[in-house]
């Protein structure tokens, strides 16, 4: 019953003042709006990255030649034995599936449409890995990876773009480096990204890609090798595994292997943590701004104390004790940042959508997500701005002199 | 309790401007009994405001002691002074000092609100007020709305909502016609009468002191005389 009184008594005295309380509040609606709207972006962000990533399958890690770190004398390039290796259940009981591939750039063409697009040599156990699906037709088959046909499953960009339809184009024919290739399958859309495309570009057998497209100097040399854990629990025993296979066949020198693996997981944290960082750099910049808008608060707040010390003095003569000219001080300061705070809210909501809608056309989609805890902790931060800048204001508004303040004209 | 509402003993009031010392008061000696009206006469800056000041225990004496209404008003901090205020006096300014942007009840219920009364009782306790000073009719109205004579009449009516020991009055007719003036007086002289409470007048206008029982003469911060 008090509080409501103490808040209508400070709703009452803030709009006695209508301009200049909403220019405050305005500091506090852009600090909390860019704030909110700038983490919601950031998470935006990161959905978006850790989407993709796990889009690409579950549980893989991606083995490729040469090592990063170290020099390493004389290093091997991976090759369709080892692929074969990795997948024997004994040496390697964690190993699900084991996809190699060959990727190039080419010339796709069909009809007069033509562009420069990813094509990727694979077997067919990359269907399962990648998991890939199919709106038609089949993915690549043992039979065409052995008779090295000149077959091709497309991503549904790129059947829209040379066939202007991604639906009944089976058995068409596709150019690729002008040699032509019977299309079998459409692979399912992945959800466009700016990041490279996973829906524009052409699958052809492994086989077919190394004795056709690319020419390398070691027989059966692949360029990576994606290899699926039974289950979430194996990546760490599979990651093992598979090092040591590809030392024993390598025959690495102890301690430097000419190989390196990088799981699913640790691309994820690292995607991750980059957003992460991201997402507080961004909060923190607009933080600025609320930090901004707390001083307009406090500035504000002294103009007023000064403006009121005669009301000031007299609430004294007549009982106010510290504690209440405190309170009503404070009252004011926090509602001004609390109803800024609110405000500013409905305009991150606006804000980060139109950013949304602004990043879709332009191709690249970002959903903006704006959490409950954003919102609880925007509330919060914005009511302990009114706090904070309120606190020395009302303190002086507290410890005037009632004979001073009495006095004062 | 003890008749003696006020009780002043070598008084003293210094302020300090930097270099100098200001001797406000020089040490007055006062009592007022239960009840008693009295007015306080002097030249411009002999101390009345600072002694009223004292006395309603809205600042502190320098030097001396001051009992009011049996309580000893020394050492206390500064939200027990409030709530002295509170409880035991009520005053009356020469430029009203109502609250302009609330309206007259809410002017009376302002020291029952810092009393802890709530919302209901002090209203109800604020509309008796404002009807003994006659204006039940004008309870909503602004002071912006207000002539001056009703506008003392509302800050009497604060002054004397907490039932206080002594009202204290500095000039309270000196913003006001003398018609308007005249029934001020009459309204105080009248709560006197009817309920005991003690009032203190500072005045310049010798015809008020006459309707005082009373009148100490200061001069120079110290009691010059006093006169029945
Ligand atoms: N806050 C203050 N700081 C310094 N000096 C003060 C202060 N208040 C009052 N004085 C001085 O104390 C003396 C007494 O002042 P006071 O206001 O009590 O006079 P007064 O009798 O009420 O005068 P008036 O009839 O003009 O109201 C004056 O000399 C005044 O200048
Ligand atoms: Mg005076």
């Amino acid at each position: 019953m008090k509080i409501l009184q103490t808040i209508l008594e400070a709703l009452d005295s803030l709009t006695a003042n209508k301009m200049r309380s909403g220019l405050t509040m305005l500091g506090i609606v852009i600090g909390v709006a860019a704030v909110i709207a700038m983490m919601a972006i950031g998470a935006g962000v990161q959905n978006s990255i850790t989407g993709q990533i796990e889009g690409i399958g579950t549980n893989l890690i991606f083995v490729s030649a040469g090592n990063q770190q170290q020099d390493v004398r004389n290093p091997k390039p991976l090759t369709l034995a080892d692929a074969e290796a990795l997948g024997d259940p004994l040496a390697a009981p964690s190993v699900l599936a084991v996809a190699p591939s060959v990727g190039t750039q080419q010339e796709v063409s069909a009809g007069r449409e033509s562009s420069r697009m990813s094509v990727t040599g694979v077997t067919p156990a990359y269907a399962g890995v990648s998991n890939e699906t199919l709106t038609e037709g089949e993915f690549i088959t043992q039979e065409w990876l052995q008779g090295r046909s000149a077959v091709a499953v497309i991503g549904p960009d790129t059947a829209q773009r040379l066939f202007d339809r991604t639906v009944g184009v089976i058995g068409e024919t596709i150019r690729i480096a002008g040699t032509p290739y019977r299309v079998v399958g459409v692979l399912e859309a992945k959800g466009g990204s700016g990041f490279g495309s996973q829906d524009d570009r052409v699958l052809i057998p492994l086989t077919t890609a190394q004795s056709r497209l690319i020419q390398r100097n070691v027989r059966d040399s692949v360029d990576s090798i994606q290899v699926q854990a039974v289950n979430s629990e194996s990546v760490a025993a599979a990651t093992e595994e598979i090092s040591q296979i590809l030392r024993t066949r390598h025959r690495t020198e102890v301690g430097i292997d000419d190989f390196t693996l990088f799981s699913q997981d640790s691309i994820l944290s690292i995607a991750q943590s980059i957003t992460g960082i991201l997402t507080v750099f961004l909060g923190g910049i607009a933080g600025i701004s609320l930090l901004v808008g707390g001083i307009g608060i406090m500035n504000i707040m002294l103009v007023s104390v000064t403006e009121r010390t005669r009301e000031i003095g007299l609430r004294k003569a007549v009982g106010a004790r510290k504690r209440d000219i405190l309170i009503q001080f404070l009252t004011e300061s926090m509602l001004l940042s609390l109803l800024g705070g609110l405000v500013g809210i409905l305009l991150a909501v606006g804000l980060a959508y139109g950013i949304g809608a602004i990043a879709a056309a332009s191709g690249t989609p970002i959903d903006p997500s704006i959490t409950l805890s954003a919102v609880l902790l925007a509330t919060l931060f914005s009511m302990s701005v009114g706090l904070l800048f309120g606190i020395y204001p009302a303190n002086r508004a507290a410890n005037l002199q009632p004979v001073e303040a009495l006095r004062y004209e | 309790m003890s008749d003696i509402v006020v009780n002043a003993r070598d008084v003293t009031k210094v302020y300090k401007m930097g270099e100098f010392d200001v001797h406000a008061l020089r040490g007055v000696s006062l009592d007022i009994a239960r009840s008693e009206v009295v007015s306080i006469m002097g030249p411009s800056g002999s101390g009345k405001s600072t002694l009223m000041n004292v006395i309603g225990c809205l600042d502190r004496p320098t030097d001396g002691e001051y009992w009011l209404d049996g309580e000893k008003v020394e050492n206390l901090s500064d939200d027990q002074l409030s709530s002295i205020r509170n409880r035991k006096v009520g005053f009356v300014f020469q430029s009203f000092n109502l609250l302009p942007r609330q309206t007259a009840l809410t002017n009376v219920v302002l020291p029952l609100r810092y009393a802890g009364l709530n919302n209901q009782e002090a209203q109800k306790k604020a509309m008796a007020a404002l009807e003994k000073v006659g204006l039940a009719d004008r309870v909503k109205h602004r002071p912006n709305e207000l002539s001056g004579g009703q506008q003392q009449r509302v800050a009497i009516a604060r002054a004397l909502v907490n039932d206080p020991a002594i009202i204290l009055a500095d000039e309270p007719t000196g913003a006001l016609d003398s018609k308007s003036g005249q029934e001020i007086m009459d309204l105080l002289l009248h709560m006197n009468q009817e309920q005991g409470t003690t009032l203190i007048f500072v005045t310049h206008d010798p015809r008020i002191a006459s309707m005082t029982q009373r009148t100490v003469h200061l001069k120079d911060g110290l009691v010059e005389e006093e006169e029945l």
